[in-house]
């Protein structure tokens, strides 16, 4: 999907933030939050890429709000998605423990996704050849899916070259979806700075790291 | 969401889904301080700067690091979640190189931790792939012209961690000393590793 997630190349965003040494977690909460997105996608019978997609999805001022934040709200999309917690329970329980008087709402109906796994981790071993070589001329296809995918907008319909191949992987654009695994090719495609942001930019090559299907040969 | 739910304060969104799940046995509040634990004390850069010394130390770990990254990192007891495939990048004085996630902010837990704020951090996502010469020099690192930069957008579950530059001056240093000198920055490529 075309959101606010798909960052890069964005303006307006302001002077980079100071390095730091800082804890991982300012407060508790994030911890907390860190932990329960993770126990989550457990709990709600999903996966990493349905994580990431779910995160996607908060809306985007609140996806600015931080990296917990958005975090968290994203672990509870997962949790609603599968009926395990609904939003109205969460609002519930947030009143009473401010200390309102509320009411718990009846408990959802589970309708977790059950796509089957092809085992731990997102790595893959593929019978079929890749369809690109290192070398190769590639362009990024001009994909434009309401859904999840790892294609992002500042590289589509750009020419570049195949620099390596990596392990075969799940599908994030499928497997988000719980439409199966699906494992790909996967490639490091680099592209000249040029191509990406026209003449007069810096002079730079970006690699990135993307899914056969989001290719075709060049022409 | 409704508004009034996308406005709920995230600690106490958190106590509220903690309590719901704990209540329902599908989590234990003991493994969420046991993540927190984790991430707070025994995983950070401070593994990855075990790595890199050894690689400074010892040329045949070097080689294996760069040819197989996470096989070469197990090797010093270095693995788990955002691990899966790890490929190290070496800074030389002929090319940078600098990792980013512009979709989310993934980034190799195993060595590194968890993503400080400036990573995860729009300003950076948004501008490292664009202007990536001008956020290091914001960072305080200005390279000069003849040095080529590469940028690596971690869009897939391959994780990249950079082997910076040894600095001179640390002939004859112990990996331990060695390792007291790398930073979390140098290791993502906004830094250099500085001299004793």
């Amino acid at each position: 999907m075309d959101g606010i997630h798909d960052m890069g190349g964005m303006q307006g965003f302001g002077h980079t933030r100071a390095l730091d040494a800082g804890p991982p977690f300012a407060a508790h909460w994030e911890g907390q939050a860190f932990a329960l997105g993770l126990l989550a996608i457990r709990a709600s019978g999903a996966n990493l890429h349905a994580f990431r997609h779910a995160i996607e999805r908060v809306p985007a001022a609140r996806y600015l709000t931080g990296y917990y934040a958005r975090w968290l709200m994203g672990a509870q999309n997962l949790l609603r998605d599968s009926g395990v917690v609904s939003d109205e329970e969460v609002t519930a329980r947030a009143a009473r423990l401010s200390g309102q008087d509320a009411a718990e709402p009846a408990r959802p109906e589970l309708r977790k996704p059950d796509m089957p796994s092809g085992g731990p981790g997102n790595l893959r071993s593929l019978d079929s050849p890749p369809a690109f070589a290192v070398g190769d001329a590639v362009r990024t296809r001009d994909l434009h899916p309401s859904g999840h995918t790892r294609l992002p907008r500042y590289v589509r319909r750009r020419a570049g070259t195949v620099a390596a191949i990596q392990p075969a992987q799940v599908f994030p654009d499928s497997a988000a979806h719980f439409r199966g695994e699906d494992p790909q090719h996967v490639y490091s495609v680099e592209f000249a700075s040029a191509e990406l942001w026209g003449a007069g930019c810096e002079p730079f090559t970006l690699s990135i790291d993307l899914f056969e299907p989001y290719l075709e040969p060049a022409t | 969401m409704t508004a009034a739910q996308e406005h709920l304060d995230p600690a106490l969104r958190v106590e509220a889904l903690a309590s719901l799940l704990t209540e329902r046995g599908l989590i234990d509040p003991a493994t969420v301080e046991t993540f927190i634990k984790t991430y707070e004390q025994s995983v950070g850069p401070m593994n990855g700067a075990k790595v890199v010394a050894r690689a400074w130390a010892d040329p045949d770990y070097r080689a294996r690091l760069l040819a197989d990254g996470t096989a070469a990192i197990a090797e010093l007891g270095f693995k788990g979640p955002q691990g899966e495939h790890i490929v190290v990048l070496e800074n030389t004085p002929a090319v940078h190189n600098v990792v980013v996630c512009t979709l989310c902010s993934c980034y190799p837990w195993p060595v590194l931790g968890l993503p400080p704020s400036w990573y995860k951090d729009p300003s950076y996502r948004s501008r490292v792939v664009r202007e990536p010469r001008a956020v290091l020099a914001e960072f305080g690192l200005e390279l000069a012209d003849d040095v080529a930069v590469k940028v690596f957008d971690s869009s897939s579950e391959v994780r990249y961690m950079v082997l910076p530059e040894r600095p001179a001056g640390t002939e004859g240093m112990s990996e331990e000393e060695l390792a007291a000198l790398v930073t979390r920055d140098a290791m993502v490529g906004v830094a250099a590793v500085g001299a004793p």
